[in-house]
């Protein structure tokens, strides 16, 4: 008798056993395509995710005057908003003594183009086109003496970018549950 | 012992001997100026407690429980500290910690920072959804109704920010320390969720992000997301605050406050560190100083008395704190009355967890002349809270010294 009873349950386990991949409570839906490209503004360091679209320092500055200039002050270092150029503070040999301006410390130049992307101008976010983006990114970057004049910014070029923090800063440890907080150390 | 409730002249009195003892139980407050109760033993002693209650009749006091108008903790901007913006929005929010009782904060009271001066949205969770994307074997996108019918988990955790810390200018404890909080979360182990998507092997870190007008997103590792974040949509037993992510958050135990991602409506799993704008404000040049910038190390403070208080005269006090350690369960809490020379063991007050806020106590009878109080926390790995000068960096975790003058009055031992 108690192995007729068991016949349900072992039904139930055989589809699950042969699939262990396959989601256990079946909650949600799968979105679409397109879903998922609208909601998806991560960009990689690889740049594997930019979109089409193009830009140079010279289209920035132009955007730049209109939609960023009232906050970020005309020349990036006097407004109410955070200090956009590069302000040398020791050797400029060392990338950290530019202070911690995005487009001088972000390791890589897809940091620049996904942030003006996803959050400026402030109460304006998302309205800035995709050249506009690129545009922008150029400006500052040029600025800053990280690209020469005249670079065009893209899907491919953009990537290719060697940002002066590229290989300054440190990885963070590969994290396992129970580490301590930095080994060696008493805390 | 009886229940009956105490009205405010009677707690004070209550209050300025025994500083809120057992029979006022949880609820009741911590006196918010002490020197409302600065009056002597005597004095009190001699006064005839009222006996007079007012009604209690409006709709607000039923319907959604006010608290007694004679309770009055708020929160406060931390240090007036404004936005790297700069457009009049305030950064950060304290938590009046010395007013706490117990390790859970109120919902009302929860310390918060906000993304770059962002405001605090306003989000329908009938439209609000949760997209899991990347490198999963199936994309799946979740309504806030579907999250709930998950297995659920509820668990204490304090939330922590990186810039909490010690400072001889910062004399009260909201100052130094309010930029922490604790609650009891409920929801769903972002494990789960991943699980149902399938993590592919190359998927080795996530990208949580926020659906509020900066779209502020955080990186974590995928150990850390298959350990212990909850993706969760209540504290305190009731639907999240918007000022703490409504509908939706994750909550990282023991990780910096910024990689608690609120308003949460997207999680990607991806192949690498990304370096969105909050990771790379978080790049340090030194390994040492990167690696402290992840979990929080082991620390207490103690609340009662702190900074600012005044005590009415010698005699018993109990001294309370919080010890919290992004480590693990806290293991041990010591207090010192004398500046560090001498360490004794703090009682618990309730059973200590995981990467939460645990009450302390300290029975301590003063003698009215100078002291410096200061306690130590030590967790469950065998880390133990530094000194001020054997601190590192990262997340400042220090001892903090409360100088308690003969006069009574208490103040910053680092100033």
């Amino acid at each position: 008798m108690g192995s007729l009873k068991l016949l349900p349950v072992l039904i139930l386990l055989g589809p699950a056993a042969a699939l262990a991949q396959s989601p256990t409570f079946g909650l949600g839906r799968t979105p679409s395509a397109d879903e998922v490209l609208a909601w998806d503004i991560s960009i990689s360091p690889t740049g594997m995710e930019l979109p089409a679209g193009s830009g140079t320092a010279e289209e920035g500055a132009l955007t730049y005057r209109r939609k960023c200039a009232r906050c970020h002050g005309a020349d990036g270092t006097e407004g109410r908003a955070p200090r956009l150029v590069k302000s040398s503070r020791g050797s400029d040999a060392n990338p950290w003594s530019y202070g911690r301006i995005l487009p001088i410390r972000a390791p890589y130049a897809t940091a620049v183009w996904d942030y003006i992307n996803r959050a400026m101008p402030l109460n304006r976010e998302g309205t800035l086109t995709h050249d506009e983006v690129y545009s922008l990114t150029a400006f500052l970057l040029e600025i800053n003496d990280v690209i020469p004049e005249g670079t065009v910014l893209d899907a491919q070029s953009l990537p290719m970018v060697v940002m002066p923090n590229r290989d300054t800063w440190a990885e963070l440890p590969d994290w396992k549950p129970g580490m301590p907080r930095l080994l060696g150390y008493p805390y | 012992m009886g229940v009956k409730r105490p009205n405010r002249r009677d707690f004070l009195k209550r209050g300025a001997a025994l500083a809120g003892g057992v029979t006022l139980g949880a609820a009741e407050p911590v006196i918010r100026k002490a020197t409302a109760s600065a009056q002597s033993i005597e004095e009190q002693s001699q006064e005839v407690p009222s006996q007079e209650v007012q009604d209690w009749s409006s709709d607000e006091l039923v319907a959604y429980g006010e608290r007694s108008q004679h309770v009055t903790s708020v929160r406060e901007p931390v240090n007036g500290r404004p936005s790297p913006d700069d457009f009049d929005l305030v950064f950060h929010i304290g938590t009046p910690l010395e007013e706490q009782v117990g390790a859970i904060t109120p919902s009302s009271l929860f310390y918060f920072g906000t993304t770059r001066g962002s405001i605090v949205p306003t989000i329908d969770p009938a439209k609000h959804r949760l997209m899991i994307h990347g490198l999963v074997d199936r994309e799946l996108i979740f309504t806030m109704d579907e999250l709930k019918r998950f297995p659920s988990v509820t668990r204490l955790h304090f939330i922590e920010c990186a810039g909490n810390g010690s400072s001889p200018r910062r004399g009260r404890l909201i100052e130094s320390h309010g930029m922490t909080s604790c609650a009891e979360w409920t929801g769903v182990l972002l494990s789960t969720l991943l699980e149902e998507a399938g993590v592919q092997a190359d998927g080795t870190w996530i990208v949580a992000e926020g659906v509020e007008n900066v779209r502020g997103a955080s990186s974590l590792p995928m150990a850390k997301a298959m350990d212990d974040i909850i993706v969760a949509y209540a504290m305190n037993g009731e639907p999240l605050r918007p000022q703490q992510g409504f509908p939706l958050r994750i909550v990282v135990p023991g990780f910096e406050g910024i990689l608690h991602v609120k308003w949460l409506s997207r999680i990607k799993v991806v192949d690498r560190f990304y370096m969105t704008y909050n990771d790379y404000g978080h790049l340090r040049q030194d390994p040492d100083q990167a690696a402290l910038s992840y979990q929080v190390g082991p620390k207490s403070v103690i609340t009662w008395p702190s900074g600012g208080l005044d005590l009415p005269g010698a005699g018993f006090y109990e001294v309370r704190g919080l010890a919290w350690s992004g480590g693990g369960v806290v293991s041990r809490v010591e207090v010192s009355t004398d500046g560090g020379e001498n360490w004794m063991d703090a009682d618990f007050r309730g059973t200590p967890q995981r990467m939460a806020h645990t009450a302390f106590s300290f029975n301590w009878t003063w003698d009215g002349s100078e002291a410096m109080l200061m306690s130590r926390c030590t967790d469950e790995l065998g880390q133990v809270q530094p000194t001020r000068a054997q601190r590192k960096g990262g997340l400042d975790n220090s001892i903090q010294p409360w100088r308690v003058q003969s006069n009574g009055s208490v103040t910053n031992g680092l100033a």
